[in-house]
C-alpha cells in the first residue's frame, strides 16, 4: 500500500495564491503578521509587492480589506481563524459583510488541531460566528485539492468569502479530477442506514467510519460538505429522506457549526434525528494535535458510535 | 485667501446644507444634528469646491473618495450629497424612514454618492486607508478624504489605522478630525480624551495641520498644504457642536436628539436669516 499524502490546509492556502498570482494580477495579499504561519509567505516571497503586511492589527486589517474591496478589486485577508473571525468579527460583519464586498478571509489554524497553542489560539466558534452574517459564503476544505479550488473559487465569488484552513496535515482525499462547486455538497461514499455528513479534517475520518460500520453490517452514507453557507440543503434532504438520520461531524463547537447547519434545514423541511460530533462546548487545550483529536472524540470511532446513536434514535 | 464671491457662494451652499441637515433629523426624528452641524463646512468644501467628483457619474472609477468615518453625521453627508445633485434635496425628508435609502448610517450599497457603509466608530477610517492603499497599489491618482469625530478617537482601531497609513506611506490620505469637544456622555475631557490630537498624530508620523473647521479659508489652504505633502495628513479642525443653531451650539444633549416641531421652525428661521444675512 503506498503512502497516503498529506497536506496541511494552510499549506494548500499559499500554494494557491502563488498560483493565482501567476495568473492574474488582480488582487493583493493582506496578513496580520502571521506570514510564515498562515503560508501567505509563499506568496510574499514570490510576489513581494503584492502582499501588505498590516501588522499585529487584525481589527484594522480587515477593514482595510474593505475599503481596497469598496474600490473594486479584489483582496486576500489572512490571520488565524481566532483574530480573523473572533477577535474582527465586527469589522468583518459591518465594513465587509454588510456592503457585502468581495472579500477573501484566508483563516488559518482553526480548530482544536492547532495543538501546542492552547485554548487561546483553538477557535472552535468562527463557522458559527461567521455563518450568522448575512451573504457570507462559509468554506471548511476537507484536504488540500478541495483547498487549492476553493481558493480559486473564491476570487470570482459574488461577495465575501471565509475559507478556513488547518494548521495540522491532513490526508490529501481528492485527485486532481475533482471538481469543487462553492455551496454544493459531494456524496463521497454511498449508503442506507445512516448519513454522515462530514467538513474539514473530519471528512477523512468519516470515510473510515464508513468502512468500520461496514464490517458491522451497517452501510453510511458519507457527504462531504466544504460550503457551510450556503448549505447545499439539497443533498441533506435526500439524505434524510433516504436514510432517515444523520450524524454531523466537524471539528468545531457543537454549537452553531455544521451540526446546527444541518439540524436548521432538516428541522424544518424533513425531521429526522440529527446527532452532532463536534467539540462540546469546552475550550481546548495545549497538547500534540493528533492527541487533541483523540482526546475531544474527533475521530472515525467516535463517529462510529454517534451513528449508532442516530441508528436508534430513527423510528 | 479665497475671493469673495466664491466665498459667499460656500457660506450659502453650507447653510442650504445646514437646512438640510435640519429637515432630515426632524423628519426623522432622531438623529444626530450636532455633529452633523459641526462638519458641515469642511464637506460643503469637500464636495462643492475641491473633490474631483461628478455627480452624474457617482461610480467613475478616478473620482476622489469620501469615508465618513464618523458615520453618524448621515444627515450632513446626505444633505451635501443632495444639495450637490446626487439625489433630489426633497428626499431628505425620508431621512431613516422605512423604504428609504438613506439609512441611519451611510450604506454604499444603495445611496448615490456614498462611497463607504459607515457607523461603526473606528473603522471608517480603516477603510479610507484601504481606498488610498488601492489607488497607489493599482496605480490611480485619485484621493481619499475622510473625517474622524474626536470621540470616535478613542476607538482604538483609529490608531491601528493611523500607524497603517504612516507605515504604507499613504499621501494620497488625508482625515479631518471634527474637534468639536462633545460626545454622547459628557465633554471628551469628562469621558476619555484623545487630547492633544495634533501631537498624537504626529507621534504616529502623520503631517498634521489645525486650523477653524469653519473657516473656508483655513479649510482651503491646509488643502492645498495636503498637496504637497508626502505623508498622510491629519486636519484638525477645531470646530463648534451644533453649529449655526444658537440652542443647539455647544449642547451635548444636540448630540443625538432631534428638534420638535417648534424648535425645527426657530432653527429653519435662524439658518434663513444668516443666509439673508450673507
Amino acid at each position: 500500500m503506498s503512502e497516503i499524502k498529506t497536506v496541511a490546509t494552510r499549506a494548500s492556502y499559499g500554494k494557491a495564491l502563488v498560483e493565482l498570482g501567476k495568473k492574474r494580477d488582480d488582487f493583493i495579499v493582506l496578513d496580520a503578521d502571521l506570514a510564515a504561519a498562515t503560508q501567505t509567505g509563499m506568496f510574499k516571497k514570490e510576489f513581494p509587492e503584492r502582499f501588505y503586511d498590516c501588522g499585529i492589527a487584525e481589527q484594522n486589517m480587515i477593514s482595510i480589506a474593505a475599503g481596497v474591496a469598496a474600490t473594486g478589486k479584489k483582496v486576500f485577508a489572512s490571520s488565524f481563524a481566532m483574530f480573523a473571525a473572533g477577535r474582527a468579527f465586527e469589522q468583518v460583519r459591518n465594513s465587509i459583510g454588510y456592503p457585502h464586498l468581495n472579500v477573501i478571509i484566508g483563516a488559518t489554524h482553526a480548530g482544536i488541531s492547532v495543538g501546542e497553542d492552547g485554548a487561546t489560539h483553538q477557535c472552535n466558534e468562527d463557522i458559527a460566528l461567521m455563518r450568522t452574517i448575512p451573504g457570507m459564503t462559509v468554506i471548511n476544505p476537507a484536504d488540500d485539492t478541495e483547498a487549492r479550488l476553493a481558493v480559486e473559487a473564491a476570487l470570482d465569488a459574488d461577495g465575501p468569502v471565509y475559507i478556513r484552513f488547518g494548521r495540522l496535515a491532513v490526508p490529501v482525499i481528492f485527485g486532481d479530477d475533482y471538481k469543487f462547486e462553492i455551496g454544493k455538497g459531494v456524496e463521497m461514499r454511498e449508503g442506507s442506514d445512516v448519513t454522515i455528513v462530514a467538513t474539514g479534517l473530519m471528512v477523512n475520518e468519516a470515510l473510515q467510519a464508513h468502512d468500520m460500520l461496514k464490517a458491522e453490517g451497517i452501510s453510511a452514507r458519507v457527504i462531504n460538505i466544504a460550503t457551510i453557507k450556503p448549505l447545499d440543503k439539497e443533498i441533506i434532504l435526500k439524505a434524510a429522506r433516504e436514510t432517515g438520520t444523520i450524524v454531523t461531524a466537524e471539528e468545531h463547537s457543537v454549537v452553531g457549526g455544521l451540526g446546527s447547519a444541518v439540524s436548521d434545514v432538516v428541522c424544518e423541511e424533513y425531521p429526522v434525528p440529527v446527532v452532532k460530533l463536534g467539540v462540546n462546548d469546552v475550550f481546548g487545550h495545549s497538547g500534540p494535535a493528533v492527541k487533541l483529536l483523540d482526546e475531544f472524540g474527533l475521530r472515525a470511532v467516535n463517529i462510529v458510535e454517534k451513528a449508532k446513536q442516530a441508528l436508534a434514535l430513527k423510528k | 485667501m479665497m475671493d469673495k464671491i466664491k466665498k459667499t457662494e460656500l457660506m450659502k451652499k453650507a447653510l442650504d446644507v445646514r437646512m438640510g441637515i435640519i429637515e432630515g433629523v426632524h423628519a426623522a426624528k432622531s438623529g444626530h444634528p450636532g455633529g452633523s452641524l459641526s462638519c458641515a463646512d469642511i464637506l460643503t468644501y469637500l464636495y462643492f469646491e475641491y473633490m474631483k467628483i461628478d455627480p452624474k457619474n457617482p461610480k467613475a472609477e478616478d473620482r476622489d473618495r469620501f469615508v465618513l468615518s464618523k458615520g453618524h453625521a448621515a444627515p450632513a453627508l446626505y444633505s451635501v450629497l443632495a444639495n450637490r445633485g446626487y439625489f433630489p434635496v426633497e428626499d431628505l425628508k425620508t431621512l431613516r424612514h422605512i423604504g428609504s435609502v438613506l439609512q441611519g448610517h451611510p450604506d454604499m450599497k444603495h445611496i448615490p454618492g456614498v462611497d463607504m457603509s459607515s457607523g461603526s466608530l473606528g473603522q471608517g477610517i480603516s477603510t479610507a486607508c484601504g481606498m488610498a492603499l488601492s489607488a497607489k497599489h493599482f496605480g490611480n491618482d485619485y484621493r481619499v478624504f475622510t473625517i474622524l469625530g474626536d470621540g470616535e478617537l478613542e476607538e482604538g482601531q483609529v490608531w491601528e489605522a493611523a500607524m497603517f497609513a504612516a507605515n504604507k506611506n499613504l499621501s494620497n490620505l488625508v482625515a479631518f478630525v471634527d474637534f468639536n469637544n462633545l460626545q454622547i456622555d459628557g465633554t471628551i475631557d469628562e469621558v476619555n480624551s484623545a487630547k492633544p490630537i495634533d501631537k498624537k498624530f504626529e507621534a504616529f508620523n502623520w503631517h498634521v495641520i489645525t486650523i477653524n473647521g469653519h473657516d473656508f479659508d483655513e479649510i482651503e489652504a491646509a488643502l492645498k498644504e495636503a498637496e504637497t505633502v508626502d505623508k498622510p495628513v491629519a486636519i484638525v479642525a477645531n470646530t463648534v457642536k451644533g453649529k449655526g443653531v444658537s440652542f443647539m451650539e455647544n449642547k451635548v444633549s444636540w448630540h443625538g436628539s432631534a428638534p420638535n416641531d417648534e424648535q425645527y421652525e426657530e432653527a429653519l428661521a435662524e439658518l434663513k436669516a444668516q443666509y439673508e444675512e450673507i
